[in-house]
């Protein structure tokens, strides 16, 4: 099949592929860039594990097209830790708060926690629990998911984390 | 003593042992998107594998034309059923005794059945094949509704069995009949229910659903056809039994195959079977020589891949008029789909359904479980659950529900009536189990004190009245839950897969500098191993848990174990890494005795180390014994330090819970609204807290899920009515409740810590609670049972049936 360029910055580093118009950006970048932190849970944007960053919003990379990411600015989990290569607050705050169990879901709900702050610097718990919606999680019934991004937050407003009274 | 020296408190949290809400090691990949899942590894070379699926329910497959597909550039090769014929896989054995097709072999018996196998370049190729490749198929009537599956003019659904009497569990009655199965005392049962001042009868259903992990079931294999060596990775929840049965069928000798599971997104015991994709996979690296990857989608997983319960519960309950029970009968009929390939214990056709008894203390109980096939995707995995238990808990526990209505009894009271008390263990169940502990008692006033249980139904009355008096719209339920589970299969004397018996395994090695690796059977696919089974090992033989590393997975390094479902890994893993820390501990003694010249006898373990009674000052700490063992072994003593034990466990272990959940209905929409969610939980020694929490959040949403809204249904012509998550629910962070934990702590005796296993409790004892909710809510307006899922819609129309419409 005819392949066509696209050009993407993607974690800050300028790539340049030839891939088929009809090549789906999650397998553009598991397959071609190897960036395999984005997971493939359900290819119908309802689980959000292949979350990543386009452009300052959330996109579900496994119902866009590599091709309509051309030009475009991406951060994937890979993109994620500090510049120094230490933990930026979210991963600090999944791991402290155990905001995790099998680990699949981790990299798009970490992605989406990420822009959901810079939309949101200081969201109240149902703001948090609206902005996660569109990432499933089969593990953790999003308790400690809640508390993780509360964390971050906090962290990154300069507070230290105050767990809410029960 | 100088101040340098560490005091005890400082030595034992440096250990970060049993107890301690240590963090996850596991998150620090996870959390940088470095885990490394199936479908992450890529090989030179490497196809990809995907299956044509039949669009019938029911029909004969009478053409497969793959003519055009293969004159596509890069497609390399289409398997039909005729193809695996020539290698003796066309059809290959069930979990449950059953045979089942890996390609359709004349005929298909479920939508969306595997019919052929291709194999490309890459999957956009694979798919560009699947679309030109012809089938020709010939409809047959479809059998949808298990009541109806032994019908006299039922249609045949397997040929292959017909005429056949005898079945993998004894007699059949019908040609759709799979078993029968029946325990316990039917005349002292019947003449009980004779007797009783008071009978309850009702039919209870448990639904078809899905566990639907994140991560659906894939694979890769690879034929080193020079070495006469299969390397297969795959989502595996027994890596070990998948290569045991892998050589069995293949003929590959067992130490030339090499299985690894990575790390699994999730499992739910959706990972415990084997699947036509796995078969085909390897067959297609046989044939091509090269390696194969399978990758299932959603929909595939969902409409295919092992479903959980379809199980139809006639429950009667006789009691006296105080409320004591006399004595229990069920009967079941199990919709297990085209093919028998339920996750059970070979000797166990219903899985540990007659756990079915509950909490209680029933004289006397009979049950009978009939299986029959249907035109649907077979499967019966044991989800979030050991075997059944969750059939069993929704059964009882709704059953009592019922009971307690009828006698216009408080469900609470009721179940504090017929507890099986403190004293009784280990008790001795009408259907044959050995509990090995329990204090059901504490634990319910424990929960009914923390949620104010009186007090809630004073205000459900209050409210009930108000609705009566036209003042609100709003009806409350209390759901009540009190479960008893039972996990670790667990002993070989009766648990076995396809023969295998269900031991467990751990390798524990020390090396010289005191950092460990340890190896086990089990296998985590998110349960958080890694960390607690360091933490096992840092209390046993003092050495911090961050020196510990844990591996699993690799059949290559991994001692023989039988893997992880069914809240398994705990009861019957966890021993076997105790139990291999203390082997090196006792040899550690022996070390340390020569070390320090005293008698091994006039040695006491401390924390970290041995010290001669009496005596701390003189002491050896692990690390230094370690040392010792590989360079200055007392003499006689083989260098080393290190210990492999397999646990054989003496019983399964029994732990259980008390839940409550506190609802709220509109009755005008049929929204139901969770106001408190309560679940005090009892799974013995609790090794991290943290972890226990977490997991028993994750099985309440799970159960959340499965009680108020989840269901794989079918239309009258078989076809799957929720293949997607557009209409396959799954809870988002938004609709989950918030969930409140409580413990209280009864060791197991039989258990070298104590530990129970904990994983599938919320679950199990989740689902009744929701459904026990929704029904109290609605009892005082005259329904006795309402079947789940109580999702909006079917909510909305019990209100209206019940003329709350007004």
């Amino acid at each position: 099949m005819e392949q066509i360029p696209v050009t993407m910055t993607v974690n800050g580093k300028k790539v340049q592929r030839f891939v088929e118009p009809r090549t789906l950006l999650i397998h553009f970048l598991r397959e071609d860039l190897n960036l395999t932190g984005p997971h493939i849970g359900c290819e119908t944007s309802h689980c959000g594990a292949c979350t990543v960053d386009m452009n300052g919003m959330s996109v579900k990379s496994c119902t866009l097209f590599a091709a309509q990411a051309n030009n475009a600015e991406l951060t994937t989990i890979e993109g994620m830790a500090n510049a120094d290569g230490t933990l930026s607050a979210l991963q600090e705050g999944f791991r402290q708060m155990h905001g995790l169990q099998c680990g699949f879901c981790t990299p798009g709900m970490i992605t989406r926690a990420h822009t959901l702050l810079q939309e949101n610097p200081d969201p109240t718990e149902e703001e948090i629990r609206f902005g996660i919606a569109g990432n499933l999680c089969r593990c953790t019934g999003y308790q400690n998911i809640v508390k993780a991004i509360q964390y971050a937050a906090a962290k990154l407003n300069g507070r230290d984390y105050q767990e809410a009274a029960e | 003593m100088n101040d340098m020296t560490p005091s005890r408190e400082q030595r034992e949290a440096a250990l970060e042992g049993m107890g301690c809400k240590r963090k996850r090691v596991e998150d620090i990949r996870f959390t940088q998107g470095k885990g490394k899942y199936v479908d992450d590894i890529k090989m030179p070379g490497m196809l990809h594998g995907d299956f044509v699926r039949s669009p019938y329910a029911h029909a004969k497959v009478t053409k497969i034309d793959a003519t055009e597909a293969l004159k596509i550039p890069g497609v390399i090769a289409v398997l039909t059923a005729e193809d695996l014929k020539g290698v003796n896989l066309a059809w290959m054995p069930t979990l449950a005794g059953d045979v089942q097709m890996v390609l359709a072999d004349g005929k298909v018996l479920y939508q969306n059945q595997e019919v052929a196998f291709v194999v490309a370049e890459d999957r956009y190729i694979a798919d560009d094949a699947i679309q030109l490749i012809e089938v020709e198929y010939e409809e047959l009537p479809v059998l949808v509704d298990p009541f109806k599956s032994m019908d006299p003019d039922a249609p045949v659904l397997r040929p292959d069995l017909e005429g056949k009497m005898e079945g993998a569990h004894g007699p059949r009655k019908h040609h759709n009949h799979i078993f029968n199965w029946s325990v316990g005392d039917e005349d002292a049962t019947d003449k009980a229910f004779a007797e009783a001042e008071v009978t309850v009868k009702e039919m209870i259903s448990y639904h078809r659903t899905h566990p639907s992990p994140l991560e659906t079931c894939q694979c890769l294999a690879s034929m080193d056809k020079v070495n006469g060596e299969l390397t297969l990775y795959g989502t595996f929840q027994a890596p070990h039994v998948i290569r045991t049965v892998a050589s069995l069928l293949s003929t590959i000798p067992e130490h030339k195959i090499h299985v690894i599971a990575p790390d699994v997104g999730g499992g739910f015991g959706n990972k415990v079977g084997a699947y036509p994709g796995y078969i085909c996979s390897i067959v297609a690296s046989i044939v091509t020589g090269q390696p194969v990857k399978w990758v299932e989608d959603r929909m595939e997983n969902l409409s295919t891949t092992s479903f959980a319960r379809d199980y139809h519960m006639t429950t009667e309950i006789a009691a006296k008029k105080d409320g004591t029970v006399t004595g229990l009968k069920v009967h079941v009929l199990g919709d297990h789909g085209g093919f028998d390939a339920c996750a059970d214990p070979s000797k166990w056709p219903a899985g540990f359904f007659n756990i079915v008894t509950g909490s209680y203390d029933f004289p006397v109980a009979h049950l009978s479980v009939d299986g029959v096939y249907t035109n649907k995707a077979p499967g019966g995995v044991a989800y979030r659950c050991s075997f059944r238990v969750t059939e069993a808990a929704y059964c009882i526990e709704r059953g009592m529900d019922v009971l307690a209505q009828k006698l216009g009894m408080d469900p609470a009271d009721l179940r504090l009536k017929n507890f099986i008390k403190p004293e009784q263990f280990p008790y001795n169940s009408a259907l044959g189990w050995e509990y090995d502990s329990g204090d059901y008692h504490t634990a319910m006033h424990k929960a009914m004190d923390a949620i104010d249980y009186r007090g809630l139904r004073e205000e459900q009355k209050a409210k009930q009245e108000a609705f009566k008096r036209g003042e609100t719209r709003e009806i409350m339920g209390i759901g009540v839950c009190f479960f008893t589970e039972i996990v670790g299969a667990g002993p070989s004397k009766n648990c076995d897969i396809l023969g295998v018996a269900m031991f467990d395994s751990a390798e524990i090695r020390i090396h010289p500098t005191g950092s460990v690796i340890s190896r086990m059977g089990s296998k985590s696919q998110g349960q958080g191993h890694e960390t607690t089974w360091a933490q096992i090992i840092a209390t046993e033989i003092g050495i911090p848990a961050a020196d510990i590393m844990v591996e699993e997975g690799d059949t290559d390094t991994a001692p023989y174990g039988l893997g992880t479902y069914g809240s398994r890994s705990t009861p019957v893993a966890g021993a076997a890494i105790a139990l291999a820390a203390r082997k090196i501990r006792a040899k550690a003694q022996m070390i340390a005795a020569h070390m320090l010249e005293v008698s091994e006898f006039d040695l006491e373990w401390d924390i970290d180390g041995f010290q001669v009674k009496g005596n701390p000052e003189a002491r050896k700490s692990m690390k230094e014994i370690a040392w010792a063992a590989y360079n200055a072994p007392p003499p006689g003593i083989e260098p080393g330090l290190e210990a492999v034990s397999y646990y054989d466990p003496p019983n399964m272990t029994y732990p259980f819970g008390a839940y409550f959940c506190v609802m709220d209905i509109d009755v005008d929409t049929g929204v139901a609204k969770t106001r408190r969610f309560y679940a005090l939980d009892d799974c013995g020694t609790r090794i991290n807290p943290m972890i226990i929490e977490g997991q028993v959040h994750g099985g309440l949403t799970e159960a959340f899920a499965i009680a108020m809204g989840q269901e794989i249904s079918y239309d009258e012509m078989g076809n799957v009515m929720g293949a997607s998550f557009m209409d396959f629910f799954l809870p988002t962070a938004v609709e989950t409740p918030h969930w409140e934990t409580d413990h209280t702590v009864t060791p197991s005796p039989h258990h070298p810590i104590g530990a129970k296993g904990v994983g599938e409790s919320p679950n199990v004892g989740g689902v009744p609670a929701f459904s026990n909710a929704v029904n109290d809510a609605f009892g005082f307006l005259g329904s006795t049972h309402i079947q789940m899922p109580h999702d909006a819609w079917r909510v909305w129309q019990v209100a209206k049936n019940l003329g709350a419409h007004g």
